[in-house]
C-alpha cells in the first residue's frame, strides 16, 4: 500500500505532528490572505473613532444587550438597501471592538440609524418604546434616564482602545473628559470636539436630568451610527468586491 | 501488521484484513448512492471553484469564470427596479404636486409609494396611520402647526421643524419659566388664560395682560396661532404635549419646541412628491 496509515495510527507523535500540519493548512489558506489583501477593508473617507461620549454609550449598549435584537449590518440586498439605506462597509466597523454585524433582526437594524430620529424620539422612546411606537415589543430602559454616566476613567478607556489599534491620539486622550462634556453641555464651544471626531452630535440629549446621564451617551452613540461615510462621495467602482 | 482478507463464515462479509491480538474486524462497506453522493459533492465543489470566486491568495481572490460579486447583483437589480418604475418616479420629478393629483394613474402611483416611504420613515413617530403620539403632530387631522396645504407639506418634509438644515423651519418658544421671563405666579396665571381659550378656566385680568405681552406675537390676540411660525392655535382642544393643567403649566415653563428630520438630505425628490402627496391625502390636506 502507498500510504501506511498503519504507521501513523500505532504512532501518537507523528499523528499529533501531522495532524497540527493539515489543521494549520486550513487556517493558514484563510486567515493569511486577510492580512495582505488590500480589499479586505475599503478605503473611504470619514471613519473615525468613536467621541468619548459616543464610545460609553457603545458600552451601555453592549451591556443592555441591544445587539441581542439589533444588528448593525446592512446587507448587498435589494429590500434591504431599500429599506436602511446603503449597504453596510468593513471599514465602518474598522474600530467597533467587537463589531456588530449579524441578521438577527428582533428589532431592526442600526447601521444607519444615525440622524433618523430626534434626540427628543430616542429619549421618548428609550424610556418608553410604546409611548412612541405602539405596536413596540422593545423592552423599556427608564433607568438609562436616571443613572449617572461614570466617566472617571474615559481618558484610560481611551488609552486601552489605542493600544488594541483604535487611533486616538495623545490629545484625544488629554481631551477625553472635556470632550465628553462638550458634547453633551449645549452652552459650550463644541469647535474643538467636532475638529477632533467630525459629524459628532451635540446636545443634551437627555433633558429629564441636568446631569450627565447614561442616556445622553446611548443617544450620542446612536445619533452617530452610520453617519461618518458620505456615499455621495464614493464612486460606485470603488464598491465593488 | 498482516493485511490479509478473509471471509467471514458467520456472516459472509469480508473482513478489513487487520488484526490485533488475534481480533479482526468485519468490512462493511459505504453505502453505494452514500459513495457517489460524496464523488457528486466533490466534482460540484470543483465546478463552483471554478466558476465562483474561492481561493483566497496573498493579493486577492480567485474571481471566477462567470464574475459573480453579491454588490453588482445588488447594482443589477436596483437599476432594473429604477428601470421598471422611471416611466412613473420620472413623470412625478417633472409633474408639479397640482398636476400629480389630477392624474389619476399617476396620483395612485405616488399614494402607494408615498405609503412605503411612510412605513420606512415617518411612522415611528407619527404612528402607522399618521395618528401621531405625544409631541408627533397627528398628521390625519385638518389641524396643522407649520400648514396643510400640499406645498407646505412638502416643504416641512424637504427641511424638516428646527433641526441643523439651514432652510428648516425655525419657530421657537421661549422658556419663560426657565429662562426667568415670568415669574411662576405669572406662568400659572397664563396658563389658565390659555385653558380659558377652549373654555376650561375662567379668564383672569392678570393672565390676559401676560397673554397681551408675551404670546400674542405668535399666537395672535384670539389664540389662533401662526402657522409661518409654527405657534400653534390655543383654542381648538388640540394638545400636542397634553393638554391638562400641569403639562400646559411645563410647557410654558420649559417650552417644547419638538423638531423633525430633513428628509430632502435622505430622500429623493420624487419620494418627497410622494410622501406629501400621501401625507396630504391621510384626511386633513387642505
Amino acid at each position: 500500500m502507498f500510504f501506511r496509515h498503519e504507521k501513523i495510527e500505532t504512532n501518537v507523535i507523528l499523528m499529533v505532528v501531522l495532524t497540527l500540519i493539515t489543521v494549520s493548512i486550513g487556517g493558514l489558506v484563510q486567515i493569511i490572505p486577510l492580512f495582505t489583501i488590500e480589499t479586505t477593508i475599503e478605503r473611504v473617507d470619514g471613519v473615525r473613532p468613536y467621541s468619548p461620549l459616543e464610545q460609553l454609550g457603545r458600552n451601555i449598549y453592549i451591556r443592555e444587550g441591544c445587539y441581542l435584537c439589533h444588528s448593525q449590518q446592512i446587507r448587498p440586498f435589494k429590500d434591504e438597501v431599500e429599506r436602511y439605506g446603503p449597504y453596510s462597509l468593513a471599514a465602518e466597523s474598522m474600530y467597533d471592538r467587537p463589531f456588530q454585524w449579524g441578521s438577527k433582526r428582533t428589532g431592526p437594524d442600526l447601521a444607519r440609524v444615525g440622524g433618523r430620529y430626534s434626540n427628543d424620539w430616542h429619549a421618548a422612546h428609550l424610556v418608553s418604546p410604546r409611548a412612541v411606537v405602539p405596536e413596540s415589543i422593545m423592552p423599556a430602559y427608564p433607568f438609562l434616564a436616571q443613572r449617572k454616566l461614570e466617566f472617571d476613567d474615559i481618558a484610560r478607556h481611551l488609552e486601552a482602545l489605542r493600544a488594541v489599534g483604535s487611533p486616538y491620539s495623545d490629545e484625544m486622550i488629554a481631551k477625553a473628559r472635556v470632550d465628553l462634556e462638550a458634547q453633551v453641555t449645549p452652552d459650550a464651544d463644541p469647535t474643538d470636539l467636532l475638529k477632533r471626531y467630525p459629524r459628532a452630535v451635540v446636545g443634551k440629549f437627555n433633558t429629564a436630568s441636568p446631569a450627565i446621564t447614561e442616556l445622553d451617551a446611548l443617544i450620542a452613540y446612536l445619533q452617530v451610527l452610520g453617519t461618518m461615510v458620505r456615499f455621495g462621495d464614493i464612486p460606485p467602482d470603488r464598491l465593488r468586491q | 501488521m498482516p493485511t490479509k482478507i478473509e471471509k467471514d463464515a458467520v456472516s459472509g462479509q469480508d473482513t478489513t484484513g487487520h488484526e490485533w491480538d488475534g481480533v479482526k474486524e468485519l468490512n462493511t462497506p459505504l453505502p453505494t448512492w452514500w459513495v457517489y453522493t460524496f464523488y457528486a459533492c466533490i466534482v460540484f465543489a470543483l465546478v463552483y471553484c471554478v466558476l465562483y470566486p474561492s481561493w483566497p491568495s496573498l493579493r486577492g481572490h480567485t474571481e471566477g469564470l462567470l464574475g459573480h460579486t453579491n454588490r453588482a447583483d445588488l447594482a443589477r437589480s436596483l437599476e432594473a427596479q429604477t428601470k421598471s418604475r422611471a416611466a412613473f418616479v420620472d413623470r412625478i420629478r417633472t409633474t408639479s404636486l397640482a398636476d400629480i393629483r389630477k392624474d389619476t394613474g399617476l396620483f395612485n402611483f405616488a399614494l402607494a409609494g408615498g405609503r412605503s416611504a411612510f412605513q420606512t420613515n415617518c411612522i415611528q413617530c407619527h404612528g402607522a396611520g399618521g395618528a401621531g403620539s405625544v409631541g408627533y403632530p397627528n398628521l390625519a387631522d385638518d389641524k396643522w402647526l407649520w400648514g396643510g396645504e400640499i406645498g407646505q407639506i412638502h416643504t416641512t418634509i424637504q427641511h424638516g421643524i428646527r433641526n441643523a438644515n439651514e432652510k428648516s423651519r425655525q419657530g421657537l418658544m421661549p422658556r419663560f419659566g426657565a429662562d426667568e421671563l415670568l415669574t411662576a405666579a405669572q406662568v400659572a396665571a397664563v396658563t389658565d388664560h390659555v385653558l380659558s381659550l377652549s373654555g376650561r378656566a375662567k379668564p383672569t385680568p392678570e393672565g390676559a395682560k401676560v397673554f397681551q405681552e408675551q404670546c400674542l406675537a405668535c399666537h395672535q390676540a384670539d389664540g389662533k396661532g401662526n402657522q409661518e411660525l409654527g405657534a400653534p392655535n390655543l383654542t381648538d382642544g388640540i394638545w400636542l404635549y397634553g393638554g391638562d393643567r400641569d403639562s400646559l403649566y411645563r410647557t410654558i415653563f420649559y417650552a417644547r419646541n419638538g423638531s423633525m428630520p430633513a428628509w430632502g438630505e435622505r430622500l429623493d425628490e420624487a419620494t418627497l412628491k410622494m410622501l406629501a402627496l400621501y401625507v396630504h391625502s391621510l384626511g386633513g390636506g387642505r
